[in-house]
C-alpha cells in the first residue's frame, strides 16, 4: 500500500510540475490543481497508512489513525479550492482582457 | 494573559466581514470602519511593542494548551513587525483615501483582510498556522494587485498568482515532511524535537528545512526566486505598492523567525542548514536589484528594483546569523519599509504631474509643485540608498558593523559599499531627469494636482526615517534585545510549553 501510494503522489507531482511549466494558462491551472492533489495526498499520508483500524479515539481501541493529518488536509483542501477558481476566474479575465492565454499575456514572435 | 495579543488579528477581520456585509451602504462608510480599524490596530501594535520587553508572551487560542493547540507568541520581534505593519497600513489606507478606494470594488475588505494576515503571520507560533495566515495575506494581495484594473496588473496578476500558489504548495510539502518526522508543527515544539531526530532522517529533515528556505525566499524576493517582484510591484497601485513594502518583510521575518528558532545553532541534523545559501543570494539579489533600478526606464519599476536591492541588504543582515547582524537587520527592516514605501507614493505623485508620460524617466514639461516633490524626492532618495542623515545610513552602517567579525566580511563590504553607490547614481539619475531636464512650453493633458494631503502623508512616513535616525540609541537597544531574544531560544520554548520542556530536552544556548 505504501508503494501505491506513495508513485501516486510521485506521478501527481511529477505530471502537475510538467503542466505548470506549460506556456498556456489552462494546463498551468490544471498542473496547480494535480499539485494540490498530490500534496493532500502526501499530508494525509504523514499520520502514517493504517487499515482496519478504529477511525476515533476509544478507549478499548488500541491502535487509531492520526487526527491531526485529515484536520490538516480538510484545511489545505479548502484553501487550495479557494484559490483554484481565483486563478481560473484571473485567467478568464486574462483572456478577456489581453486577447491570448499565454501566460506573459502577450503571444511569443513566431 | 492579555488578550490584547490577538486583537490586531481578530479587529481587522471583523471589521472585513462586516464591510462586506455593508457593502451597498457608501464609501463613506467603508472608509470610516476602515480608517477605524487601522488606527485602533496601530495603537494596540505600539501598546504591544512598549509591553514586549517583559518577554515572551504566549496565547493559547481556544485555550488549548500547546502543543496541542494553536499559540501566538509575542516577543519583540513580531511587536516590531506587527508595528511597521500598522504604520505602513495607515499611511497607505490614508492615501488610498485620496481617491485610490473608488477605482474598484471591495477595496477596504481586501485591505483589513490582508491586515489580518499580515499581523497573523507575525504572531503565530504555530508553522500550520502560518501557511494559513500566508494565504489569507496572499489571496487578499492577489484581489488589491488587480484593484483598478488594467492590462499590466492581469499580465502581472498571472505571475504573480501563479508563483505564489506555486510556493503555498512547496510550503504544504515541508509542513507534512516536518509533521511526517516529529509528529507537530507548533514551533516551539519542532525546536525541541528537530535536533533530537536520529540519524536516518538527516536527508528529509534538511530537505524540508531548505524547502521551508525556499518558500520563504519566493515571498522575500531572493534571487533566483525573484522574477515576479519587479513586474508586481511596479503595476500595482500605489497605496497597494505601499502596502506591498511589507509584504516581502514577511518572507524575511519567517526566515528569521525559523531559521534561528527550529534550525538555528542547537546541534542537530539540520542545525544552520540555511547558512550556506543565505548570504551569497542575498549578495546577488542585492547586486541585480541595483543593476536592475539603473537599468529602469520608470520611476515605479526603479523604485520596485530598490525594494529588492533592500531585501538584498536585509537579508545578507540575516544571513550573517549573529547577534549584531540579526539586530542591523531588525533595524533595517523597518527602515527600509517605510522608506519604500514613501517612494512608492511619491513616484505616484509625480506621474499624476506629469500627465501623460507619468512616471517614465523622460523629459516632460516641470511639474505644477517642482520644489515640494524635488524636495521630498531628494529625502526618499537619500533615505532608501542609505546616505546620512536618515536611517538608511545607520541601518547599512550597523549591517557593515555586524558584518566585521565575521568571514565573510569582504564580500559584505564590498557588495553593500559598492551596489550602494550605483544606487546613488541611478536615483540621482532619475530625479535629474525628473526634475531637470524638463521641456519648455505646454503641459501635456491629463495633468493634475498632487493632493496635499497625499505629500503630507509621505513628509510624515520620510520624518519617521528621521526620526529612527535621530532615536538610534533607544531603536537599537530594542532590537539587540529583540535579537538576543531570538538567539536565546530557551526562553521562547520555555513561555510555549513551560520550564519543564526544557529542562527534559537538555537544550543548550547559542
Amino acid at each position: 500500500m505504501e508503494a501505491l501510494v506513495a508513485s501516486a503522489v510521485g506521478v501527481m507531482f511529477g505530471s502537475g510540475v510538467y503542466l505548470m511549466l506549460r506556456a498556456r494558462t489552462f494546463p498551468v491551472v490544471v498542473g496547480l490543481a494535480l499539485f494540490t492533489y498530490a500534496i493532500n495526498l502526501m499530508i494525509f499520508a504523514s499520520g502514517r497508512l493504517m487499515v482496519g483500524e478504529a477511525p476515533v479515539i476509544r478507549p478499548e481501541a488500541t491502535l487509531y489513525p492520526d487526527p491531526l493529518p485529515q484536520a490538516l488536509v480538510l484545511t489545505a483542501i479548502v484553501i487550495a479550492f479557494g484559490m483554484t477558481a481565483f486563478v481560473i476566474v484571473l485567467a478568464l479575465r486574462a483572456h478577456l482582457e489581453l486577447g491570448t492565454d499565454h501566460v506573459d499575456g502577450e503571444e511569443p514572435p513566431r | 494573559m492579555s488578550h490584547w495579543i490577538i486583537a490586531p488579528i481578530v479587529l481587522p477581520a471583523l471589521v472585513a466581514a462586516l464591510i462586506l456585509l455593508l457593502a451597498r451602504q457608501s464609501l463613506v462608510v467603508h472608509r470610516a470602519l476602515s480608517l477605524a480599524s487601522t488606527a485602533t490596530v496601530a495603537l494596540i501594535a505600539f501598546a504591544l511593542v512598549l509591553a514586549a520587553p517583559a518577554g515572551h508572551e504566549s496565547y493559547w487560542l481556544g485555550d488549548w494548551p500547546p502543543p496541542f493547540g494553536i499559540v501566538l507568541v509575542l516577543d519583540r520581534l513580531s511587536a516590531v513587525m506587527v508595528a511597521t505593519t500598522s504604520v505602513v497600513a495607515l499611511a497607505s489606507l490614508l492615501y488610498a483615501l485620496q481617491g485610490w478606494d473608488e477605482h474598484g470594488k471591495n477595496f477596504h475588505a481586501l485591505f483589513q483582510f490582508q491586515l489580518m494576515g499580515l499581523n497573523g503571520a507575525f504572531l503565530t507560533g504555530d508553522l500550520f498556522n502560518l501557511f494559513v495566515f500566508f494565504e489569507v495575506l496572499l489571496i487578499a494581495s492577489y484581489g488589491l494587485l488587480l484593484h483598478g484594473g488594467g492590462e499590466a496588473r492581469v499580465r502581472a496578476g498571472i505571475h504573480y498568482v501563479i508563483i505564489n500558489l506555486t510556493g503555498s504548495s512547496l510550503f504544504l510539502v515541508a509542513v507534512a515532511l516536518l509533521y511526517g518526522l516529529t509528529g507537530t508543527l507548533n514551533m516551539a515544539d519542532l525546536a525541541l524535537k528537530v535536533p533530537e531526530l536520529p540519524e536516518s532522517d538527516a536527508g528529509l529533515i534538511r530537505a524540508a528545512a531548505l524547502l521551508l528556505l525556499a518558500v520563504f525566499s519566493v515571498k522575500a524576493a531572493l534571487l533566483p526566486l525573484h522574477f515576479w517582484l519587479p513586474g508586481t510591484y511596479g503595476s500595482a497601485a500605489a497605496p497597494v505598492a505601499a502596502l506591498f513594502a511589507i509584504m516581502t518583510k514577511v518572507g524575511a521575518y519567517s526566515i528569521l523567525r525559523v531559521f534561528t528558532l527550529i534550525f538555528g545553532a542547537e546541534p542537530g541534523l539540520a542545525a544552520m542548514v540555511a547558512l550556506p545559501w543565505l548570504l551569497p543570494a542575498a549578495l546577488a539579489t542585492l547586486v541585480v536589484g541595483t543593476l536592475g533600478a539603473l537599468a529602469s526606464r520608470d520611476l515605479r519599476a526603479m523604485t520596485a528594483f530598490l525594494v529588492l536591492a533592500s531585501m538584498g541588504t536585509l537579508l545578507a543582515a540575516v544571513g550573517l546569523f549573529t547577534l549584531r547582524g540579526i539586530s542591523a537587520a531588525l533595524y533595517y527592516i523597518v527602515h527600509s519599509t517605510i522608506a519604500t514605501a514613501a517612494l512608492f507614493l511619491l513616484a505616484e505623485a509625480v506621474a499624476k504631474e506629469r500627465g501623460e508620460t507619468r512616471s517614465r524617466l523622460e523629459p516632460a514639461p516641470d511639474l505644477l509643485q517642482p520644489r515640494v516633490i524635488g524636495g521630498l524626492f531628494l529625502a526618499a532618495g537619500v533615505a532608501v540608498v542609505g546616505l546620512p542623515p536618515l536611517s538608511g545610513f545607520i541601518g547599512k552602517l550597523l549591517i557593515l558593523e555586524g558584518a566585521r567579525p565575521t568571514p565573510a566580511v569582504a564580500w559584505v563590504w564590498a557588495v553593500v559599499l559598492v551596489t550602494s553607490l550605483l544606487a546613488i547614481i541611478a536615483v540621482a539619475r532619475a530625479g535629474s531627469v525628473v526634475f531637470w531636464r524638463t521641456l519648455a512650453g505646454e503641459r501635456a493633458s491629463g495633468v493634475t494636482r498632487a493632493p496635499a494631503g497625499g505629500l503630507a502623508i509621505i513628509s510624515v512616513l520620510l520624518a519617521l526615517t528621521a526620526a529612527m535616525a535621530l532615536l538610534a540609541g533607544p531603536f537599537t537597544a530594542y532590537t539587540d534585545a529583540a535579537a538576543e531574544q531570538l538567539i536565546s531560544r530557551d526562553a521562547y520554548i520555555r513561555s510555549v510549553l513551560g520550564a519543564e520542556a526544557v529542562e527534559t530536552a537538555s537544550s543548550r544556548g547559542w
